[in-house]
């Protein structure tokens, strides 16, 4: 009895301990500066934080690819979800409850409050007010798909658009963006010279 | 011990058609609260079939546009090539157990085929054509 009331306790005090910590990294990184870490091994974290709303992933993700949230700013975000009965031409609308929560999620990890790389990227290749409402509207997307011919995209019918990253991003889906994970249905793996 | 067995995998094989029923009936006493009568599945069908022209691009729409006619069948999303999976109960059995999607899609389905939401005796009659299949 007594042993078990030590375990408990000395789990209490060791997840207090631990939440203490990552909120003391976190308070940086809300800030865009990146955390300690992060800084110390002189850049960001790779590609672009992972979803992990589960609400995010149903209601948005049924429908398309789940964009990470660090990949628009919140002022993006915002006015997506302003606009949800014109979803790019489609009706979206969710109930107040369902919205409210995800919302508060998009804007809680948008790119401006992150420092994984692609964020930080994108960040930087927009002009302090714009709020573009595609992902593929961002000048960082723009340069990096330059080089693609409508047959890889647009007219290959495995991809369709822009907006299908999970089609040539293999691990698009673990918020992972790198090249060498690039495979282009029809076409292969995505050799850069 | 054996009928005990089969008592229980024929009770968890049922789940889904009693959350299908009571979802549904759930919805049904609903509508008839806000005004709609009895429902008929031939309604819910003229309707479901039913052209509507898009005010803005002129295009035609139908429930069909995106479920396909054979609604045993996968449908797919006339823009975004989305995979949609059968809207008949019988293949499908996740279909129409949950109040919550079930109203959620009819508000953004109705919006974009009809250009308005569906009232409450064309939801009923959705549902009664919809949940026989």
């Amino acid at each position: 009895m007594k042993r078990k009331l030590l375990t408990v306790s000395l789990l209490v005090l060791s997840t207090a301990m631990l939440g203490m910590s990552s909120a003391a990294f976190c308070a940086e990184t809300d800030q865009g500066k990146g955390g300690f870490l992060s800084r110390w091994f002189g850049g960001s974290k790779p590609g672009v934080a992972p979803v992990e709303n589960p609400q995010y992933l149903e209601e948005c993700g049924s429908c398309h690819f789940p964009y990470q949230p660090g990949l628009l700013p919140a002022r993006s975000w915002t006015k997506v979800m302003a606009t949800l009965d014109n979803h790019f031409g489609e009706n979206a609308e969710l109930p107040a409850e369902d919205a409210n929560i995800i919302k508060d999620y998009l804007l809680k990890n948008s790119a401006d409050g992150s420092n994984y790389k692609r964020s930080v990227k994108i960040m930087k290749s927009l002009r302090a007010n714009d709020a573009p409402l595609r992902v593929s509207e961002t000048p960082y997307f723009l340069k990096k798909h330059d080089e693609l011919t409508p047959k890889m995209v647009l007219n290959n019918p495995k991809v369709g658009s822009f907006s299908n990253c999970s089609a040539c991003h293999t691990q698009a889906a673990k918020g992972s963006f790198s090249e060498k994970e690039i495979l282009i249905p029809n076409f292969g793996a995505w050799e850069d010279d | 011990m054996n009928i005990r067995l089969i008592g229980v995998t024929a009770l968890l094989f049922a789940v889904p058609f009693f959350a299908q029923a009571s979802a549904v009936s759930e919805l049904e006493a609903k509508y008839q609260s806000q005004g709609a009568g009895s429902f008929s599945a031939a309604a819910g069908e003229a309707l479901w079939t039913k052209e509507f022209v898009d005010a803005k691009s002129g295009n035609k729409r139908s429930c069909p546009t995106c479920h396909t006619a054979d609604l045993t069948k996968e449908g797919k999303h006339a823009r975004t090539g989305k995979v949609i999976k059968p809207m008949a109960p019988s293949i499908n059995p996740q279909r129409l157990t949950e109040v919550k999607k079930i109203k959620k899609w009819f508000v953004r389905n109705c919006k974009w085929t009809l250009g308005r939401e569906c009232t409450a005796q064309e939801k009923g009659d959705l549902l009664a054509f919809l949940k026989a299949l």
